[in-house]
C-alpha cells in the first residue's frame, strides 16, 4: 500500500542556511507519527513543503498520493493542517470561524452550522460556540483548531506543536482526544512538537529531526535498541532471598524468546525484555518457588533517546567545527 | 444504455445541486471581507467624515444653485446636477476638490493592514492551509474594497440626485447623468490606486502601523509636498520669462503640468474638474490662434472623456502596477509568520 506521506530527499534553503536536508520518510495510513525536534529544527518547514505551502529546492514530497507542488489545491481539501502559530479572527466567533473554514472547503450550505456545531461539541467547546474567539483561552483556540482540521473530513492531520502553551490537564485531555479520534476514525496523524513526553503518549513512530536532518525513524524499542544495544525495556525483580540455584534459573530463563539477558546480583534479577512481560516473569518465580519482595519495570524514555542522538550530533558537528577551525589555522 | 444515461444524468445533476448549494472560496472571502471593513471602528469613522463632507458640500452647493443656474456668463450654467457637485460660494471646495484630499484616506484605511496584519496574527498560514489560490486572498482583498468604495460613492451620488430632484423639480438630462457616473468612476479609480497602494505597502512592510505611515507619507506628498517641490525646482530651473519667446513659454508651461501629473491627486483632480465643468476644451496651455473662433460652448461628453483619458489611463496604470507589484511580493513570500 502506497503511504500516506512520502518524502523523497526532500531539501530546502534560506539563504547559505540550510532549514531541511534531503529528508526521506515514509509515514502509513492509520499511523500516528510524531515528529520531534528543537525549535529551528526544519519540521515547519517540512509540514510546509508537504501541504506545498513552501516550494522544495530538491527532493519529492507525495501527499495523499498527490504531488505536493503540482497538486497542492487537491492535497489541502484532504489534508487537515493546525499550524502552531494559531491565528483565528478575534471578531468572529467560534462558530463563525468555524463555518468560514468550512464554506472555503465547498461543503455544503445546507447543515453546515449544524455540521461545525457537531464538530464543536466533539472538541468539547459546545458551551463556547457563540463567544468571540478574541475571549478563547489558548487551551480553547488549540480545541478549534482541532476542530477547523476535522471539519473539512481530512485523510491526515498535521498538528503542529498542538500543546504549545496549554497547562498540562489541557495538554492530557488534548492527546486524549487526538488518540480517540485516530482510534476511532481510522485517521493517519502527523504531531511535531519539542515536548517528547507528549509525542511518546499518542505516537506509534517517532522521526529524530535535528538540524534540517532526521537522525532515526521507528518506534521505542527499535530506537532505544538502535542507541543502547537493547530494546530498552528492563524489569527487575527483588526476591526476599538470593535463588537457591541460580544457574538453573538463568537457563529457565534465557530459552524464552522475550528474554534478550538476565543478570542475577544476590537477590536482584535484572531481565531484559523484548516485550513486557513482568507479570508472566512473576508468575514463573512463584511457580519455581521464590519469594518476591518486589518488583519494576524501566524503559528507555524517549527524552534519553533524544538526548542520546542530540548529544550525538551535537558533537559529531562541534567535532566538525574544530576540525574546519584547526585546517583554517594551520594547526593539526 | 437508456438507464446508463439517465443514472449520469441524475448524478450530474445531483452533482450540479451540489455546487450550486456550496460557495466559491473567492465568494466566500469576498463576502468576510466586506463583512470585516463594515464592521471596522476606521471605516465607520471615515464613512461619517465622508458622509458629513458631502453634506456639507451639497447644503452650499444647493444654497448656491440659483445664483449659479442663472449666471448666464458661466457657459456650464444650464447643468443644475453638475452644479451641484461643483458650486461653491468660496467658504468651503466643491466636492470633487475635497474627494481628492479625502478619498485616499479611504483606500489607505481599507488596505494598509490587508496582508500583514494576517501574516502577523497567524491567520494567513490558517488561511493559506485551505483549498484556496493563494493570489485569490489578494484578490478577495482587492475586490471587496472596490466593491465598498463603489457601493458607497453611488450611494453618494444617487443621494445627491435625488436630493436635487426634491429640492429642484428638474429632471437630470442623459448627458448629466453619463457625467456624473464618469466622475463616480474616475473617483472609485484614484482610491482603487491608493487601494492597491496601500496593499502593497501591507505585503512590502511586516508592521502594519509601518504601512499605514508610509501609504500617509506618500499621500501627504503628493497631495501637499509635491506641487511645493515641483514649484521650488521650477523656479530655480525656469529662465526669466522676459527673455523666452510664447513658444517656449508654452512649451515650460506643459513640461510643469507634466511633471505635476506625476501626482495622482492631479490627474484625479484635471479629470473631474473636465468632467464635472462640459466647458473645459483642453487641460493644457492654449495659444491665441488654438482660441479664436471657438465658441464658448460646453462640449459633448464623448469629446471631455477623450480629454481625461490620458489622466484615467494613469490612474488605472498606476493602479494595476502596484497591484502586479503587489501580485509578484506576495506569491513570493514565505507564509511562515
Amino acid at each position: 500500500m502506497e503511504p500516506i506521506i512520502d518524502l523523497r530527499d526532500l531539501s530546502k534553503c534560506y539563504g547559505s542556511h540550510t532549514a531541511v536536508d534531503k529528508l526521506s520518510l515514509q509515514i502509513s495510513r492509520g499511523e500516528i507519527f510524531g515528529l520531534l525536534g528543537p525549535n529551528g529544527a526544519g519540521k515547519t518547514t517540512s509540514i510546509l513543503m508537504m501541504l506545498g505551502l513552501t516550494e522544495p529546492d530538491s527532493g519529492t514530497a507525495r501527499v495523499c498520493g498527490l504531488d505536493a507542488t503540482r497538486d497542492a489545491i487537491a492535497i489541502k481539501r484532504k489534508v487537515g493542517y493546525m499550524p502552531d502559530n494559531l491565528g483565528f479572527y478575534p471578531q468572529l466567533t467560534g462558530l463563525e470561524n468555524l463555518v468560514y473554514i468550512a464554506r472555503l472547503n465547498g461543503q455544503p450550505e445546507k447543515g453546515i452550522k449544524h455540521h461545525a456545531n457537531a464538530i464543536l461539541e466533539l472538541v468539547g467547546l459546545k458551551e463556547d460556540t457563540a463567544k468571540l474567539v478574541s475571549k478563547y483561552s489558548r487551551g480553547m483556540k488549540q480545541r478549534l483548531g482541532l476542530a477547523e482540521v476535522l471539519i473539512k473530513k481530512p485523510e491526515l492531520i498535521i498538528l503542529d506543536e498542538p500543546t504549545l502553551g496549554i497547562d498540562p490537564t489541557g495538554v492530557k485531555e488534548f492527546l486524549e482526544l487526538i488518540s480517540s479520534l485516530q482510534k476511532e476514525q481510522g485517521l493517519t496523524v502527523l504531531l511535531s512538537s519539542h515536548h517528547l513526553h507528549h509525542v511518546q503518549q499518542v505516537c506509534h513512530r517517532v522521526g529524530i529531526f535535528v538540524k534540517g536532518k532526521l537522525l532515526a525513524t521507528g518506534n521505542l524499542q527499535t530506537l532505544a535498541a538502535e542507541l543502547f544495544g537493547d530494546s530498552g525495556l528492563h524489569t527487575y525483580i527483588q526476591l526476599t532471598a538470593p535463588p537457591a540455584d541460580a544457574e538453573q534459573l538463568k537457563a529457565e530463563f534465557t530459552s524464552w524468546p522475550e528474554i534478550n539477558s538476565l543478570d542475577i546480583q544476590a537477590n536482584t534479577l535484572s531481565f531484559n525484555t523484548s516485550e513486557n512481560i513482568t507479570p508472566k516473569l512473576i508468575r514463573k518465580l512463584i511457580d519455581l518457588g521464590e519469594n518476591i519482595q518486589a518488583a519494576s519495570q524501566k524503559q528507555y524514555g524517549l527524552d534519553e533517546i533524544y538526548q542520546k542522538y542530540f548529544e550525538h550530533t551535537t558533537n559529531s558537528t562541534l567535532e566538525n567545527e574544530n576540525i574546519k577551525r584547526r585546517v583554517f589555522f594551520g594547526r593539526k | 444504455m437508456k438507464i446508463l444515461s439517465a443514472g449520469s444524468f441524475l448524478a450530474a445533476s445531483k452533482n450540479n445541486l451540489m455546487k450550486r448549494d456550496q460557495y466559491n472560496p473567492f465568494r466566500v472571502m469576498v463576502r468576510k471581507e466586506i463583512s470585516d471593513q463594515v464592521h471596522s471602528w476606521r471605516f465607520i469613522l471615515l464613512l461619517v467624515l465622508m458622509l458629513l463632507t458631502f453634506a456639507a458640500s451639497m447644503y452650499i452647493s444647493a444654497s448656491n444653485i440659483r445664483t449659479a443656474f442663472s449666471n448666464t456668463d458661466d457657459p456650464d450654467h444650464s447643468f443644475l446636477y453638475l452644479k451641484l457637485l461643483g458650486a461653491t460660494d468660496g467658504s468651503m471646495p466643491p466636492f470633487h476638490v475635497l474627494m481628492s484630499f479625502l478619498a485616499p484616506l479611504l483606500g489607505i484605511s481599507m488596505g494598509f493592514d490587508a496582508i500583514n496584519s494576517e501574516q502577523n496574527s497567524g491567520s494567513l498560514t490558517r488561511l493559506l492551509a485551505q483549498p484556496i489560490y493563494r493570489d485569490n486572498v489578494l484578490l478577495a482583498k482587492f475586490y471587496s474594497g472596490m466593491l465598498i468604495i463603489g457601493t458607497l460613492f453611488i450611494s453618494l451620488t444617487l443621494l445627491m440626485l435625488g436630493a436635487g430632484l426634491i429640492i429642484t423639480g428638474v429632471r437630470i438630462e442623459p448627458a448629466e447623468l453619463l457625467r456624473v457616473l464618469a466622475f463616480v468612476i474616475i473617483t472609485i479609480v484614484y482610491v482603487g490606486f491608493y487601494l492597491s497602494l496601500s496593499i502593497l505597502l501591507s505585503i512590502a512592510f511586516r508592521q502594519a502601523a509601518t504601512s499605514a505611515l508610509c501609504a500617509l507619507g506618500v499621500w501627504l506628498f503628493f497631495t501637499v509636498f509635491y506641487p511645493m517641490i515641483v514649484n521650488l525646482a521650477i523656479r530655480a530651473i525656469l529662465p526669466d520669462p522676459a527673455n523666452l519667446s510664447q513658444a517656449q513659454i508654452l512649451g515650460y508651461n506643459e513640461l510643469i503640468l507634466d511633471i505635476m501629473r506625476m501626482a495622482p491627486g492631479q490627474l484625479y483632480s484635471d479629470s473631474s474638474t473636465t468632467i464635472l465643468m462640459p466647458s473645459i476644451r483642453s487641460l493644457g496651455p492654449l495659444s491665441m490662434e488654438q482660441l479664436s473662433g471657438a465658441i464658448p460652448s460646453p462640449l459633448p461628453i464623448r469629446e471631455s472623456l477623450v480629454i481625461v483619458w490620458p489622466q484615467l489611463s494613469g490612474l488605472l496604470a498606476g493602479s494595476i502596477a502596484c497591484f502586479a507589484l503587489a501580485y509578484y511580493l506576495f506569491m513570493r513570500r514565505e507564509i511562515r509568520s
